[in-house]
């Protein structure tokens, strides 16, 4: 009898009830640990217990256990920063941007994707503490009344910029975050007994679920949503004039507003991808990701992936045309110069793997979008290590250009963000409900059809 | 009155008599637990205030008491430094000073401008030498066989040893002190059968000898370099390490200076260097030729055969430029100058043949004043050598000189050392030699010691105590004298000498006070040649090519070897290789790929039974065939930081170099301890401006590369279109000019910077990692084979990278520009580094949460950050991990902790000093009165420092005339504006032979070229 709409696909699929919803998603949460959990989870604290190891080195004798030299001051640390911030481009903009353009695809993933922007936005601020020389005194980046007289911060400064963008987007992506969370951990609350109970209800905050709160919970949503969608283009464009405003050739460059930005989405998108794809078999929750949002998601890889590749076409137009002979050397060497590589590995990653998913088939074939979104994340990373070692490294006075290998610490503090991240996540994903149940429910019905109870 | 007191109870228990109250009359607490040892109460009281108390401590910075004088001595306040005149004087080199001292101890040493020699300039190894004083690797006290022994045990012992014996040998390196040479006699006259035998380590010889042959006068004469119109150097590094470089460095930078303007100097003498390694003098010198060393006596044969038109003999050697070379000398005949630093009595006579040929002696060449700082002949070593050999010596006292390890037969010297009866050493550590001396007699530094010089006829030089004795030493002298069975109060002996024998008249407090004194003694300095030149061209013919030759040469920062355990010298990169903490085996690209040798490689190196293992270097301009060693290193005795590299001594026989050597490589995939390892400039040419004599007197600003930026209103300079308001300086804009032309690269005045500002050493691993905190470096750049034109080709790109076969070189001082844009300022997020309102860009460490954001937009890459902490850290053990080191600190600068930027400050607590010395005086600042460390110890005066708005002032005057001519600032299209304005290089060489970027086209393409450089920078 029911007629369904060709146009509109089912966004959840195996006829899933509004019980179906609260059971499969509260199954996760309400069950014993599982056996996978448990080894990932374990991997997980290894690796940030073996990072902690290397934080602790380079706190405590000094930014000397990374790689650095007198000529590149920022690689590792500055990447990964920028790269945890990109990643964490792609929860807002799931549930700010997507929820302003009625997105309703968004509803099954934009819990994970908030969470994981919340994760990665810490882990991008344990760069920002770790690359200082002086940690202990990060406050001081702060406008704070102090007794220094009139010493203040100096708001020319990017990074004073950052300080503002990086700790707006936070809160407001954990007020986002949090918000869109109430109603369902009062469905937990409501199901729940003991302890549970009380820990779940204290953090649902005397949820009602009546008219009255449904209508708020409505209202704060697309108040965030507005005020979080000019955070998600502003985050990375200040990011980025960290960049832009310096002198150094590669650096100084007009163009990094939009190519960052872009770059994050594109990050953001695969990350999201990769821990979306994880999730779905682990918490077998195919009828909510369908094979519809790893296709529309692939396709937004493909064309951010596309924006930036004409982002880095561009620069070396304008390096060619400006005539500077050291903002030409500077992308010549990027290409050719002895960091090539890494180069090389950010075009193919970046611009040249997304392309495949021009074909339908490929596009929604789970292992390739997994494998594809991995390969973009890399190539991520490389972009920003290309940005600012290969600028770095040869920059204006040739007694002076070096090269930069990673040390140990190096690695090991990106490996404790890593560990941090994934215990996070992990965390969050057993005792959160990773889909948003209230919304999801609210699309439950696609078409003019029933719902079924 | 028990009547009158109330009683009361405790509790109801009490009242009744309970079986428990009466059990617990006695103690105070009713508490059972009391007695069972430590309870969990206990224990977490415990561990609270334990955790609070090793908190608290832990917090707190460690206090250091200062104790102030009970009696102050006179003339020491505290802050307010004293300078005392003194004299550096070991193994031969000398330099007149003075020791800046705070609260009694040297922490600084200066030129002292009063001296006719010196005349202010200071060598890398002097200004190093403040921190050999603080060495705590020397001995303590005197030593008898490796123990301790009283001086009075020790004198005994000695005397007796010296009395039994029958053929005492000193063995000294050069003594130039007169009051020395006394003492050495009133020793001899007690024991009859001492024989004084000088030994240099790096011995002048083949010049003293062939001096005696050709003109009867077994010495060295003076050089006037500033005399010269066309000077000639045959590996002859005059302005590194041939006997007094920072005289000679001195002079020649007279030849070189030029002015611009009207009335400018536009002329300077031609400087042609054939050597076999590229050094200092090679990379200063306008023509360089690439020798093997074994031709050197045959270019200069040919070169004398062709200046007199006869044939002494035949030479085989022919080249283009020792033809243009001819030409030159014979047209400055009178005012040219052959030096040559051979050892080999041959070659210098033909040299003194030249010389006299040309005119020089009596122009350039004096012997009215002999040089007198190397007085050793390689026959009284050998001689010496011989007698220890054969056993006939049963007493030898070495002073100021290591054998063991500097002679090539050392180790023979070694093995029969050991045999010697009595044997004593007054080194100040158990060096090679001391180790197997018998008796080490500690003589102090020279900073603690009272003595004399005379380095030139009738030039003295005095030496006085800086700071009383740190160890249990005793001057040499006055070991020799106590020896000797005279009174041992070497000032008493040495105030007495000078005042019977040389002040005639003059006040001994006023010249202790100057330091310096000149007597006006001369001798008669006319000389006629008598040289047998017919031997000497046949002595040279005799010596054939030696396949791979081994040139073993004294490197600027270490020389002989004398102070390796200077971990500021070590770390001093070679000013052309840029090596630190090692040497090398340099070897020209094209004898490395016949070799198999490549970067990164370590090679075997074999000549005549003994080897080294070196890492190899690729030098550009290195003679092919040949490798060069830097000699000073490979001791074992020297302490932590000296006992580096290998040991080329043994290669030299006397004449520092051998023949018939092999190479063979042992591992590769090393790293060097380079400073710098990019070797060229790539065509910019806002770094690096240069041009010819020939242009540059056409046009004053030849060469100047003057950048202009598009805009709709035309090109503009860039200087006009800014975004900043700018700073006001109202008072003082401090800046400096540096002239390319005559900076040689000495790094005298890195190692100045160095001590000034307590700049931290960071060792050998952390310079691989290209970290070394150096705030002033002397960036060499060689020129390429490639076109320089600016091409975006990475093929061509990647040509530019490598430098040509021979290259020439330039070599540019670098530090903070301060700039007034300065890019670091905008960046810092907690404003440390700021701007002052004297043109200073200030760095203030304390506010600094090291970000390093200044340090990437920094253009001249200029800011060091703090990697770790550099001192009281045993990872880094030098100077600033202990006591003794840390007295060298400069009070006025802040040691720097770890995790903050710093940089060049262009000495602000001098500034300050001297703007606060003029206001108590209610005075402006006088020009000169205010240097900076660079600036003051400047050999060459490359460096000027002051106040650009004193319209009187050098520098204002300097860039008054230069501004239109050959001042330029490094990347003036940038708009950073520094404070620091550079000459260019201006070579004296034909205008087609010149490398120089964009000097081949000059005449024809002038006009095409300006039009192309615009476009490049539009």
């Amino acid at each position: 009898m029911q007629v369904v709409s060709p146009i509109r696909e089912k966004l959840v699929t195996g006829g899933k009830t509004y019980h179906d919803v609260t059971e499969d998603i509260s199954r996760q949460v309400e069950g014993p640990v599982t056996k996978e959990w448990k080894v990932v989870f374990g991997i997980s604290l290894i690796v940030l217990l073996y990072g902690a190891y290397w934080v602790y080195q380079t706190w405590w004798n000094g930014l000397g256990n990374w790689g650095l030299n007198k000529t590149v001051g920022w690689a590792w640390d500055i990447t990964n920063f920028v790269w945890w911030v990109g990643i964490g481009h792609a929860g807002t903009l799931i549930s700010a941007i997507l929820l302003l353009f009625r997105q309703k695809w968004r509803t099954s993933i934009n819990r994970a994707a908030e969470a994981m922007t919340i994760f990665a936005v810490l882990c991008a601020g344990t760069f920002i503490f770790l690359h200082m020389g002086r940690p202990w005194l990060a406050y001081w980046a702060l406008p704070l009344p102090n007794t220094f007289g009139s010493l203040w911060v100096n708001f020319n400064s990017p990074l004073v910029w950052d300080v503002f963008a990086i700790s707006t987007y936070l809160s407001v992506s954990l007020l986002f975050w949090y918000i869109g969370l109430i109603p369902d951990l009062a469905t937990i609350r409501d199901r729940a007994t003991g302890i549970r109970k009380t820990i779940y209800g204290a953090l649902s905050m005397g949820w009602t679920g009546g008219a009255r709160a449904w209508a708020r919970y409505e209202d704060v949503s697309l108040i965030l949503a507005g005020l979080s969608t000019p955070l998600v283009l502003s985050v990375h464009t200040i990011v980025s004039f960290d960049f832009a405003t310096s002198v150094i050739p590669g650096w100084h460059t007009t163009i990094f507003p939009p190519y960052f930005v872009a770059g994050a989405i594109f990050s953001g998108f695969a990350m999201v991808q990769n821990l979306m794809l994880i999730t779905r078999v682990v918490y077998k929750l195919e009828d909510y990701i369908t094979m519809e949002h790893i296709s529309l998601m692939n396709k937004i890889i493909t064309v951010t992936g596309s924006i930036v590749g004409v982002a880095y076409i561009t620069e070396f137009f304008i390096a060619a045309y400006s005539g500077v002979q050291y903002e030409s050397y500077a992308f010549i060497n990027r290409a050719t110069g002895p960091l090539w590589w890494s180069y090389a590995a950010m075009m193919t990653c970046n611009v040249l793997s997304p392309q495949i998913f021009w074909f339908k088939k490929l596009r929604e074939n789970i292992v390739v979008s997994f494998v594809i979104a991995v390969v973009v994340n890399i190539g991520m990373w490389f972009e920003r290590f290309v940005i600012i070692v290969t600028s770095l490294h040869r920059d204006y006075l040739p007694s002076s250009w070096t090269y930069f290998t990673p040390r140990m610490g190096d690695i090991g503090d990106y490996l404790f963000t890593f560990g941090f991240f994934f215990v996070c996540f992990l965390l969050f994903a057993k005792y959160l409900p990773v889909i948003n149940m209230a919304e999801v429910k609210a699309v439950l019905k696609s078409s003019s059809e029933k719902s079924e109870k | 009155m028990e009547n009158t007191t109330k009683k009361y109870w405790k509790g109801i228990e009490e009242y009744r008599n309970d079986i428990e109250v009466v059990k617990n009359a006695e103690k105070e607490f009713n508490l059972e637990d009391l007695d069972g040892g430590t309870h969990r109460r206990d224990f977490l009281k415990m561990l609270g205030f334990g955790v609070t108390a090793v908190s608290l401590a832990a917090c707190d910075a460690p206090v250091r008491k200062t104790i102030p004088y009970l009696n102050k001595p006179e003339s020491v306040e505290p802050g307010v430094p004293n300078y005392f005149a003194t004299t550096y004087a070991e193994g031969g080199e000398f330099c007149s000073v003075l020791v800046k001292t705070v609260e009694g101890r040297p922490i600084k040493i200066e030129g002292n401008k009063l001296s006719s020699i010196t005349n202010g300039g200071v060598s890398a190894r002097v200004h190093a030498s403040v921190l050999s004083l603080y060495d705590n690797e020397k001995l303590k006290g005197p030593q008898k066989e490796g123990k301790d022994i009283s001086w009075e045990d020790l004198d005994k012992e000695v005397m007796a040893g010296l009395s039994s014996a029958s053929n005492i040998r000193i063995v000294s390196s050069s003594v130039f002190s007169p009051t020395t040479k006394k003492v050495v006699a009133d020793f001899t006259s007690k024991y009859p059968s001492a024989v004084h035998v000088t030994y240099d380590a790096n011995s002048a010889s083949g010049i003293i000898e062939a001096n005696e042959a050709s003109f009867g006068k077994a010495a060295i004469p003076s050089y006037n370099f500033d005399k010269a119109n066309v000077i000639v150097g045959v590996n002859c590094d005059f302005l590194g390490t041939w006997l007094s470089p920072v005289e000679f460095a001195g002079q020649w930078a007279k030849g070189r200076k030029l002015t611009s303007g009207k009335d400018g100097k536009h002329t300077m003498s031609r400087h042609y260097q054939f050597e076999t390694g590229l050094t200092t003098t090679g990379a200063s010198a306008d023509y360089r030729g690439m020798i093997k060393p074994s031709q050197e006596g045959a270019l200069l044969v040919a070169l004398y055969n062709k200046l007199a038109g006869n044939t002494i003999g035949n030479s085989a050697f022919s080249d283009e430029l020792l033809d243009k070379c001819v030409a030159d000398l014979k047209a400055a005949s009178g005012s040219a100058l052959v030096v040559s630093g051979s050892n080999d009595k041959a070659i210098q006579t033909v040299v003194n043949g030249i010389n006299s040929l040309l005119g020089s002696y009596g122009n350039t060449i004096s012997f009215a004043k002999t040089l007198n700082n190397r007085q050793g002949t390689s026959a009284e070593v050998a001689q010496f050598v011989s007698d220890l050999n054969g056993g006939k010596v049963d007493a030898v006292i070495f002073m100021d000189a290591n054998p063991v390890y500097s002679h090539p037969q050392g180790a023979k010297i070694a093995e029969s050392l050991a045999k010697v009866k009595t044997s004593v050493s007054f080194a100040d550590r158990a060096d090679e030699t001391a180790a197997i001396c018998k008796f080490i007699a500690p003589a102090p530094h020279y900073l603690e010691s009272w003595g004399d010089v005379e380095p030139k006829t009738g030039s003295y030089s005095l030496q006085q105590p800086t700071i009383s004795l740190i160890y249990n030493t005793r001057q040499a002298q006055s070991s020799l004298l106590a020896w000797a069975g005279l009174d041992s109060d070497y000032h008493k002996y040495l105030k007495s000498n000078w005042k019977s024998n040389i002040l005639s008249g003059k006040s001994w407090v006023s010249v202790l006070h100057d330091g310096v004194y000149d007597s006006g003694a001369s001798s008669d300095g006319t000389v006629s040649f008598a040289g047998d030149l017919g031997a000497a061209a046949a002595s040279i013919a005799s010596s054939k090519d030696g396949g791979l030759e081994i040139a073993v040469f004294e490197s600027v920062a270490i020389g002989t070897g004398n102070q390796a355990n200077n971990p500021w010298l070590q770390e001093v990169p070679d000013p052309i290789s840029k090596v630190t903490w090692e040497n090398t085996l340099a070897v020209s690209q094209k004898t490395a790929n016949e070799l198999g040798l490549e970067k990164g490689d370590w090679a075997k190196l074999s000549a005549g039974g003994y080897e080294i293992e070196l890492p190899v270097l690729i030098q550009p301009g290195q003679a092919h065939s040949t490798v060069s060693v830097a000699m000073g290193y490979g001791r074992t005795a020297a302490g932590k930081a000296g006992n580096v590299g290998a040991n080329a001594n043994p290669f030299t026989n006397g004449v520092n170099w051998t023949g018939g050597a092999s190479i063979e490589k042992t591992k590769s995939g090393y790293t060097l301890a380079q400073t710098q390892t990019h070797e060229t400039v790539m065509g910019r040419s806002a770094v690096v401006q240069e041009s010819v004599l020939s242009e540059y007197v056409k046009d004053n600003k030849a060469g100047r590369f003057e950048p202009m930026i598009e805009t709709s209103e035309g090109a503009v300079k860039p200087y006009t279109i800014t975004l900043w308001n700018g700073h006001e300086k109202k008072n003082h804009s401090w800046g400096m000019v540096i002239d390319l032309n005559t900076c040689t690269g000495c790094a005298a005045c890195l190692v100045s910077c160095q001590a000034e500002n307590n700049v931290a050493v960071v060792g050998k691993k952390e310079v691989v990692r290209a970290r070394e905190m150096h705030w002033i470096r002397l960036d060499r750049y060689y020129s390429t084979d490639a076109d320089t034109e600016y091409q975006i080709n990475p093929s061509h790109l990647e040509k530019m990278e490598h430098a040509s076969e021979n290259p020439e070189v330039v070599i540019q001082p670098m530090m903070c520009q301060h700039c007034s844009n300065a890019p670091c300022e905008t960046v810092c997020p907690v404003l440390a580094t700021t701007h002052s309102s004297e043109g200073l860009n200030q760095m203030t460490y304390n506010r600094c949460v090291g970000t390093r954001y200044c340090a990437n937009n920094c253009p001249y890459k200029v800011r060091r950050f703090n990697w770790w902490k550099y001192y009281e850290n045993d990872q880094f053990d030098y100077n600033m991990n202990n006591e003794l080191g840390r007295m060298v600190l400069n009070p006025d600068v802040t040691v720097r902790s770890r995790g903050v930027i710093e940089k060049c400050s262009m000495c602000v607590q001098r500034i300050q000093a001297g703007k606060l010395t003029a206001k108590k005086e209610k005075r402006r600042p006088v020009d000169g009165e205010i240097e900076t460390a660079c600036s003051q110890s400047c050999p060459t005066g490359a460096i000027l420092f002051g106040d650009m708005l004193d319209p009187n002032s050098r520098i204002s005057k300097a860039l008054e005339v230069e501004k239109e001519g050959r001042a330029f600032h490094v990347l003036e299209e940038i708009n950073v504006q520094p404070q620091i304005s550079y000459l260019t290089k201006i070579r004296n060489k034909d205008l087609v032979d010149s490398k120089a970027p964009g000097m081949h086209s000059a005449t024809e393409h002038h006009e095409e070229e300006a039009h192309a450089e615009e476009e490049h920078n539009g």
